[in-house]
C-alpha cells in the first residue's frame, strides 16, 4: 500500500484539482478564543486543548476511583472526539468500554450502574441524539432521589455530550439542548468555557452525588487551548464567574458564546465607550442567580446570548428571573440575542449564530433606550 | 487495500479508475485468496459467520411450535415427575403459601379501602402470587430487585412488614418514601428493592447497569428484573436485552405474561412468539414456565440465578400466568373481557390452589389450619389498615427536600415563599392532617 501511495502514478491519479481560490467564502469560526490563565499558586501547567484536559478529568477520576466506568459509543478507541483517548488500555475494557447504539440503553444502564454503587460516566455522542434518553434522564435520573424518599439514588452519574456550533454541523450535529433539560428539576448542567474551566467542572460533577449533564463545546475540542494546571482540581458547580467588570450593561452567556461576548465587550468600549460586565453562566441548573441579580442591579442593562433558539430558551428564564428581582434597577428591558426559531440550518449558519455583530448591535439598542 | 484507496480523502474521477490502478487491485485480492483456502466454504462477514445456502428460503414466524412451558405441578397441583419436585420443606412450603394469601388478603382490603376513598388508587396481585413467590424464595434476599408495579409478593416473601405497605399506600409519616408516589410505588433498601417508578420498562436496562456494577464489585449478587408482556415491547426493553448480552451482565429477566396490558390481549402486542422467543436473539439464555405453578418458578430462577452468578451472562424467564383481577382501580375490565373468561381462571390452575392441594397431599395443612390461617390474615391486615389510616401524613416541608442531596437555594426561596403563603390562607390548605412543619 505504502509503495503505491509514494508511485508517482498514484501522486498525479490523486492531485487536488481543487485549490482555496475556488472556495467561495472560506469557512472561519464566527468567534476568536479568549484562554483563561492560572496564578502560579497552581503550580506546574501543561498546555492541553478541551479535548485533552476532559481526558485528563476522566483519566483523574478512574485513578482515584476504583469503581468509577467510562462508556458510550466508540468510547473504547478514544471516541469521535479523542475525549477518551488511552483510557481504555491504561483502565481496562471493563472500565472503559463501548455499549451498543442505543442513547436509551446507555442512560438507563447509566442510572443503573449508579444505583448499584458505582460512579457511572456516560457518554452521548453528540448532544443532538440525547433525546431517546430523555425518558431516562428527566423521569428516572432526575426523580431517582425524590420519589424514593431518598431510599436510592443516582448521585453518581454524569452524562457528558458535545453540543454547539462547529461550522458545519446542521440540525442534528450543531444542537443546545440545555433548556430543555433545565426545566427538569435535580438534575444539574454545566458548559465549561475551556480546557482550565472543563477538567474542573467535569471532576466536579462525577464527584457531585447528583445526576449531571456536562455539555461540551464541540468547536472548542481543538481551538480552545490554555496552560492547565496538572494537579487534580474541582471547581464549584452554581457558581457564574466575573471575567469582565463592567458598569453599563450586563452580558450572560455560556459556552462558546463566551468568547463572543468577550470581543462584545472590547468592540462596545472601542466603538461605543461603553464598560460592559461578562459574565460566563457555567452552571446552567442550579444557575446562580445571585452573581446576575447583582451585577444587573449595578448595571441596570442586561443581554443574554445563546446559539439555542429564542423562544423558551434559557435566556428566557434569565430574563424573567432578572425582571421581577431587579425591575426597579433596569434602564432597559432585558435583551436576548440567540438562534432563530428554526432548527439549526446547515449552510445559513453565519445568518443563525448571535454573532458578535448581533450582540453589539443589543448593546447599541439598550444603551440608547 | 482497495477499501483504504477510496476511504482516502482523494476526490475520484472517471481518470482515477484506470486500468493500471483496478490490476494492482486485482493483483492483490487474487493473493489473499489463494493464501486462504477455506474463503469460499463460509461467510467471513464481520457480523455473521454462518452458512451458505443458495435456496430461497425465508425463515417463517411460525416455523416451530413455540419454547415450551416448563412445568412442575399438573393443573390441580399434583407433581408429574418427582425428579423435578423441588423438595421444599415443610416450612418453606408453608411460608411460601402464608405468604401468597396474606398478600391475597391485602390486595383484598385495600382494592376496598380505594373503592370507599380511604386511599387514592391500588394495584391486585390476583392470579400472579405463584411468580412473585416462586422466584422470591429461589433468589439470596441481597439480589437486587427492580420491579414494573405488580410484584408485592416479592415484598411480602422478604419480609417488608404490613405496616410498611400500608403506610405508603396512605402516603403517611411512616412512609420512608415520605409520601412522594402514588400508592404501590414500594421501594426498600433493607429488603433490597428498588422504588418503584410508573413509567414502564425504564427499570430493564437500570437492572444491567446495577448487574454490571455488582459484576465489578464481586459481590456474588445478581440482579433480577421484573416485567410485564406489555412493557416488553417498549424500546428500553430492548436496549436492555441487548446490553446484558454485549456487556455479559449477571442479571435475571422475569416477564410476567399475565395476558393483558390493561386492555390490550397479547395477540394486540406481539405476533411472535412472546416474549421468550426474542431471548435467543439477543444472545440470552431462555426459559418459559408455568407462572401458576409455584415449584416451576422456583426451579427455573433457582437455575437461572446460577447461570447468571456463575457465568456473568443474562437470563430471561417468560413466565405465563393470568391477571385475575383488573389493571388497577381505574380499570374495569369487564369492559374488554369476559366474566366468564376471568372466572374460569380463577377457579382452575390457580398458583394458591394448587400450592394448597400440594400441601394437603404432604399432610402439612388441612381446613382448620386453612380457617384458622385466613381469620389471622384479616386480622393482621385490619390492624395494620386501622393504624396506618390513623397516622398524620409528613411534614409538607418534605415536598421540597431530597430533589438535590441538599436543598438549593431557590429551592428553599420557594418553600419560604410556600410558608408564608399557608400562613396566611391556611383555613384554605389540609394543614391537619399534615405533621407540623419544623
Amino acid at each position: 500500500m505504502k509503495q503505491l501511495i509514494r508511485s508517482p502514478v498514484f501522486k498525479r491519479l490523486f492531485r487536488p484539482v481543487l485549490t482555496s481560490s475556488c472556495v467561495i467564502g472560506k469557512r472561519s469560526s464566527h468567534f476568536t478564543y479568549f484562554p483563561d490563565t492560572v496564578p502560579e499558586s497552581q503550580g506546574e501547567t501543561v498546555r492541553l486543548n478541551l479535548f485533552q484536559s476532559i481526558n485528563n478529568a476522566l483519566d483523574t477520576a478512574l485513578a482515584t476511583d476504583n469503581s468509577a466506568v467510562v462508556f458510550g459509543e466508540d468510547v473504547g478507541f478514544g471516541g469521535v472526539f479523542r475525549c477518551t483517548i488511552g483510557l481504555q488500555d491504561k483502565y481496562g475494557k471493563d472500565r472503559v468500554f463501548n455499549t451498543p447504539l442505543c442513547e436509551q440503553g446507555i442512560a438507563g444502564f447509566a442510572i443503573g450502574v449508579a444505583v448499584g454503587g458505582a460512579t457511572s460516566i456516560a457518554e452521548m455522542q453528540f448532544a443532538d441524539y440525547i433525546f431517546p434518553a430523555f425518558d431516562q434522564i428527566v423521569n428516572e435520573a432526575a426523580k431517582y432521589r425524590y420519589r424514593s424518599g431518598n431510599l436510592f439514588d443516582c448521585g453518581k452519574l454524569t452524562f457528558r455530550a458535545p453540543c454547539g456550533a462547529v461550522g458545519h454541523g446542521a440540525l442534528y450535529h450543531s444542537q443546545s439542548p440545555e433548556a430543555y433539560f433545565a426545566h427538569t428539576p435535580g438534575l444539574k448542567i454545566v458548559v465549561p468555557r475551556g480546557p482550565i474551566k472543563a477538567k474542573g467542572l467535569l471532576l466536579s460533577c462525577i464527584r457531585d452525588n447528583n445526576p449531571c449533564i456536562f455539555l461540551e463545546p464541540k468547536v472548542l475540542y481543538r481551538s480552545a487551548v490554555e496552560m492547565v494546571p496538572t494537579q487534580e482540581y474541582t471547581l464549584p458547580l452554581s457558581s457564574a464567574d466575573i471575567l469582565v467588570e463592567g458598569e453599563d450593561v450586563t452580558l450572560v452567556g455560556w459556552g462558546t458564546q463566551i468568547h463572543v461576548l468577550r470581543e462584545v465587550a472590547d468592540l462596545a468600549r472601542q466603538q461605543l465607550n461603553v464598560s460592559c460586565e461578562v459574565i460566563d453562566l457555567v452552571t446552567i441548573l442550579p444557575w446562580d442567580r445571585q452573581t446576575i441579580f447583582n451585577s444587573v442591579k449595578k448595571t441596570g442593562r442586561l443581554v443574554v446570548a445563546h446559539e439555542a433558539p429564542v423562544t423558551n430558551g434559557f435566556g428566557a428564564e434569565i430574563a424573567a428571573a432578572v425582571q421581577s428581582e431587579c425591575f426597579l434597577h433596569m434602564e432597559a428591558p432585558v435583551e436576548r440575542v440567540c438562534g432563530f426559531d428554526t432548527p439549526f440550518p446547515h449552510i445559513y449558519e453565519p445568518f443563525y449564530l448571535p454573532d458578535k455583530w448581533r450582540c453589539l448591535s443589543a448593546v447599541k439598542k439598550i444603551i440608547n433606550y | 487495500m482497495a477499501a483504504s484507496m477510496f476511504t482516502s480523502g482523494a476526490i475520484l474521477s472517471r481518470k482515477l479508475l484506470s486500468v493500471r490502478v483496478l490490476s494492482e487491485c486485482v493483483r492483490v485480492t487474487n493473493l489473499r485468496c489463494l493464501s486462504s483456502g477455506l474463503v469460499e466454504e463460509q461467510p467471513n462477514f464481520p457480523g455473521s459467520r454462518s452458512k451458505w445456502t443458495e435456496s430461497l428460503d425465508f425463515v417463517q414466524p411460525d416455523l416451530y411450535d413455540g419454547i415450551p412451558v416448563y412445568r412442575v405441578m399438573d393443573r390441580k397441583g399434583n407433581i408429574i415427575d418427582p425428579a423435578s419436585d423441588p423438595k421444599l420443606d415443610k416450612d418453606t412450603v408453608v411460608k411460601m403459601y402464608q405468604r401468597m394469601t396474606l398478600l391475597n388478603t391485602m390486595d383484598r382490603i385495600m382494592y376496598e379501602s380505594q373503592r370507599q376513598g380511604r386511599i387514592s388508587f391500588y394495584m391486585t396481585n390476583y392470579g400472579e402470587e405463584g411468580t412473585h413467590i416462586g422466584s422470591a424464595a429461589a433468589l439470596d434476599d441481597n439480589d437486587l430487585v427492580y420491579g414494573q408495579y405488580r410484584e408485592a409478593g416479592v415484598l411480602m416473601w422478604r419480609g417488608f412488614p404490613l405496616d410498611r405497605f400500608m403506610n405508603q399506600c396512605y402516603g403517611n409519616e411512616g412512609d420512608q418514601g415520605k409520601g412522594r408516589q402514588m400508592p404501590v410505588h414500594y421501594g426498600s433498601t433493607e429488603h433490597n428493592f428498588v422504588t418503584i417508578s410508573s413509567p414502564l420498562a425504564t427499570q430493564m436496562p437500570q437492572a444491567v447497569g446495577s448487574a454490571y456494577a455488582f459484576k465489578r464489585a464481586q459481590n456474588g449478587q445478581c440482579v433480577i428484573c421484573y416485567f410485564g408482556e406489555g412493557t416488553s415491547s417498549e424500546g428500553d426493553a430492548h436496549a436492555a436485552f441487548n446490553f446484558s448480552a454485549t456487556l455479559e451482565c449477571p442479571v435475571l429477566f422475569f416477564c410476567r405474561n399475565n395476558g393483558y396490558a390493561i386492555s390490550t390481549p397479547t395477540s394486540e402486542q406481539y405476533r411472535g412468539d412472546g416474549v421468550a422467543a426474542r431471548g435467543p436473539a439477543y444472545g440470552i439464555a431462555t426459559i418459559r414456565v408455568d407462572g401458576n405453578d409455584v415449584f416451576a418458578v422456583y426451579n427455573a430462577t433457582k437455575a437461572a440465578r446460577h447461570i447468571t452468578i456463575t457465568e456473568n451472562r443474562p437470563v430471561l424467564i417468560e413466565a405465563m400466568t393470568y391477571r385475575i383481577g383488573h389493571h388497577s382501580t381505574s380499570d374495569d375490565s369487564s369492559a374488554y373481557r369476559s366474566v366468564d373468561e376471568v372466572r374460569q381462571w380463577d377457579s382452575t390452575q390457580h398458583p394458591i390452589a394448587r400450592l394448597r392441594a400440594y400441601m394437603v397431599t404432604q399432610q402439612w395443612w388441612d381446613e382448620t389450619q386453612e380457617k384458622a390461617w385466613k381469620d389471622d390474615c384479616k386480622r393482621q391486615v385490619m390492624q395494620s389498615f386501622a393504624r396506618a389510616e390513623r397516622r398524620h401524613k409528613p411534614s409538607w416541608k418534605e415536598m421540597f427536600t431530597d430533589v438535590y442531596d441538599e436543598v438549593p437555594d431557590h429551592i428553599r426561596e420557594q418553600y419560604e415563599y410556600m410558608a408564608a403563603h399557608v400562613a396566611e390562607y391556611e383555613e384554605h390548605y389540609p394543614v391537619k392532617n399534615f405533621v407540623k412543619n419544623e
